[in-house]
């Protein structure tokens, strides 16, 4: 078996700067525990080397851009490599960020240095400027052979010419090695060995007792008696799913009913391996380009059925420009999309094993019903007119809570479980306005309370009245919008806050709960703008 | 049939075979007239029954009435109560996670609802405009095909009962000291022609009081009705 090794030098470097957008020109260093881990050609040729503490490789290349090393990102941008190599040759193993190694192509490519140039121009093609490719018999070789070679060039060992290979290679190609490596060579060079091969001449055994374990194995590899092996990765499943429309289609109700077989197909393939998806990107192209696209949250995993629901909201939304709100025939007149979509594609966000998504062997299919029932009520009143309620930390009633929109997950909650000092006590309000109605205070001779900064009230609450329209009003309306003025008959209060006043908040509140006349409670708050009825406990 | 018996959870003291025996006859019947789980409190008061319409004239008491089909494992809705107090009802006991709400059906109030009472076992609605003979039939026709169960927070032309609150008092806060504690209302509930029953209720919580010069009245009403 033939071995290829793609090298791409100073890889750490590489996708550091292009993480960082800077241009892979700029002499750069990435640098762990202020330490030059890796150098860059330009830095070198300034005299940077790897070793150097911070302020001397500055010294010696002031303009020199200085990295975080990140193993992680290294790896991540290592990927699309992996990839581009893929696609020439299965069997791709990525034995460390910047260092891969395949099964040579055989006579696919015609000879072997014509497959290593194809690689080469298909990396260089995908972005990577500086790619060395080495072939061999064994990984080592093959490994040394692409760093001898220059860039976007190859050297290929021939077969059986491993051992003569090596023999000349200086020792400090295994300072490569990592610290191991580096120990290995400089103890090498007290020796008074130069080169691979002096280390090859000598008895095995006397190297194994000298030189340990790693030195045995060095010493087997440069004699080319080490076939070691690599594990290949398995290429990750393609899960993407799309359907093209030919001719395209210009209408919501066609397009969603087009798109049903592809959902199947798209659940089907994630169930294959054993995966769901809790998070799916719907694109839609028209003329070839996304024209609209949105990533929808689950709250358990997507079924078909859901997938179709989400490709209908999200181009009846693109295509009505008065929102979802609307009247029911702005709706319908919506129901055509703004230009013809000629494709749809399906791309999993986040997917998930199965299994921790198993449904209960009791009651599931009750709770499909419901899914199913409330997918039909967000078909008339648009999807985030259905609202599941969740609890939330907060000081107000209505910071308390929030309502998603039906199907899509809560994101952004406040902890419920801090303390939240300043909320009110007691049992909560039944009824809470999202917009409060304005309403107004007053003591014994008619002026309106006030509570001061350091939350001390202005006289005692006496008599009330709510001003603004309350939402949701129940009954015949003969009496005006909010409520007539009525006695206090009990308060308590006030509970002050001053919420986000670091960052121009509401300014100073301070809540009340008053009981009126008619035995209703209810919690009003003062605002620097004036008194409003927050909730009622109703 | 006791209204204690839950139509969805299994209860763990009972042995299995036989609640789902009597879950199968129950679904072999018509589902109008089951019984609805209730919160123990209002049980005596209100039991519901599938099928049925009741009226509120308050919050509290709308989500008194959904808060047992919740603690029971059933699913319940709000239509129209754009004011939902989500901690109120969470200390209720309804259980967020089954709890669909809608809260502003605008004009297709009547469409959401229906389309609710198919899935959901109680159906919260505050309707928006006043309702006609006619448009409440239809949601009655709809509701007896069904085992739901619709409350109507508001007027409304024909109910099983009509459940409203006659006073209310709090109590824990004075002027100025204190924080709202306990709420002690007396409810009446209608029912058709029937003489009006009255109780006191406490919150939170929802308990019945039971006044002990009141029961001997009822019972002679109870014998003379």
């Amino acid at each position: 078996m033939r071995v290829m090794v793609v090298w791409c030098p100073d890889w750490s470097v590489v996708a550091a700067l292009d993480e960082a957008e800077r241009s892979p020109r700029s002499p750069a260093a990435v640098l762990a525990a202020n330490v030059v881990e890796v150098c860059n050609g330009p830095a070198r040729s300034e005299g940077v080397r790897r070793g150097q503490r911070r302020r001397d490789a500055q010294a010696r290349c002031p303009e020199l851009v200085l990295l975080p090393a990140n193993p992680d990102r290294d790896a991540r941008a290592f990927d699309p490599v992996l990839a581009i190599v893929e696609d020439l040759r299965p069997g791709v193993a990525a034995l460390r960020p910047g260092l891969l190694a395949v099964r040579a192509p055989g006579s696919w490519y015609g000879t072997e240095t014509e497959a290593a140039a194809t690689a080469c121009q298909a990396l260089v093609d995908g972005g990577v400027w500086d790619v060395r490719v080495g072939i061999a018999d064994d990984l080592f070789t093959a490994e040394q052979a692409a760093r001898t070679a220059d860039v976007q060039s190859w050297v290929v060992v021939p077969a059986g010419g491993s051992a003569s290979f090596l023999r000349g290679l200086p020792v400090q190609v295994l300072q490569d090695d990592g610290p191991r490596g580096r120990e290995l060579v400089s103890l090498l060079q007290r020796l008074g060995l130069r080169t691979l091969g002096d280390l090859a001449d000598l008895p095995g055994e006397a190297v194994e007792h000298r030189l340990g374990t790693y030195g045995a194995a060095v010493r087997r590899r440069t004699r080319g008696e080490d076939r070691a092996l690599f594990a290949a990765r398995t290429p990750p499943p393609e899960l993407d799913a799309e359907v093209a429309f030919e001719p395209p289609l210009d209408s919501v109700e066609a397009i969603t009913f087009s798109v049903r077989t592809t959902a199947e197909r798209f659940v089907s393939r994630l169930a294959h391996h054993q995966l769901v998806a809790t998070a799916v990107r719907v694109e839609a192209e028209s003329d070839g380009v996304v024209c609209s696209s949105r990533a929808w949250l689950h709250p358990r995993h997507f079924g078909a059925r859901d997938l179709v629901d989400r490709v209908h909201w999200q181009l009846q939304s693109a295509g009505s420009t008065s929102g979802v709100g609307g009247s029911l025939r702005a709706r319908k007149q919506s129901g055509s999309v703004r230009a013809p979509i000629d494709r749809i594609r399906f791309v999993p966000e986040t997917v998930e094993p199965a299994a921790a998504h198993g449904e209960a062997l009791w009651g599931a299919a009750s709770d499909d019903l419901v899914e199913r029932g409330v997918a039909r009520v967000q078909g008339m009143v648009g999807f985030d007119a259905v609202r599941r309620p969740v609890l939330q930390g907060g000081r107000s009633p209505s910071a308390r809570q929030a309502l998603v929109p039906w199907g899509e997950r809560a994101v952004d909650l406040r902890p419920a479980d801090r303390p939240w000092p300043g909320s009110v006590p007691g049992p909560a309000p039944v009824r809470v306005f999202a917009s409060p109605p304005a309403a107004e205070v007053v003591d014994d001779a008619g002026r309106e309370v006030r509570v001061t900064d350091r939350g001390v009230v202005s006289g005692e609450p006496r008599r009330f009245r709510v001003t603004g329209e309350i939402a949701g009003r129940v009954g015949g309306a003969a009496d005006g919008p909010g409520l007539p003025w009525q006695p206090v008959t009990a308060w308590a209060g006030p509970w002050p806050t001053d919420e986000g006043w670091w960052s121009g908040g509401a300014g100073p509140t301070a809540r009340f709960q008053v009981v009126g006349a008619d035995g209703r409670a209810w919690l009003l708050v003062r605002a620097p703008e004036g008194w409003s009825l927050e909730a009622g406990y109703d | 049939m006791s209204s204690s018996r839950s139509v969805a959870a299994l209860h763990p003291g009972r042995s299995v075979v036989e609640q789902l025996r009597e879950r199968m006859a129950a679904m072999e019947h018509r589902p109008a007239g089951q019984p609805v789980p209730t919160l123990s409190g209002m049980a005596d008061l209100v039991p519901l029954r599938a099928g049925a319409t009741y009226a509120v004239d308050s919050a509290s008491l709308a989500l008194a009435l959904a808060a047992g089909a919740s603690r029971a494992g059933e699913w319940v809705g709000f239509a129209g109560c754009a004011d939902f107090g989500v901690e109120a009802a969470a200390e209720l006991g309804i259980e967020l996670s089954r709890t669909v709400l809608v809260p502003d059906p605008g004009e297709h109030w009547l469409e959401v609802t229906a389309a609710l009472v198919d899935v959901l076992r109680v159906v919260v609605l505050r309707a928006p405009a006043s309702v006609d003979e006619r448009t409440a039939g239809i949601l009655d026709s709809r509701l007896r095909t069904r085992s739901s169960v619709l409350v109507v927070h508001g007027p409304w032309p024909r109910v099983d009962a009509r459940v409203s609150v006659e006073e209310s008092a709090w109590s824990g806060l004075t002027s100025g000291t204190g924080q709202l504690r306990e709420r002690r209302a007396r409810v009446v509930v209608h029912r058709g022609a029937r003489p009006p029953q009255r109780a006191d209720l406490t919150w939170p919580g929802v308990h019945l009081v039971e006044p002990p010069v009141d029961r001997p009245v009822r019972e002679i009403r109870r014998a003379s009705g």
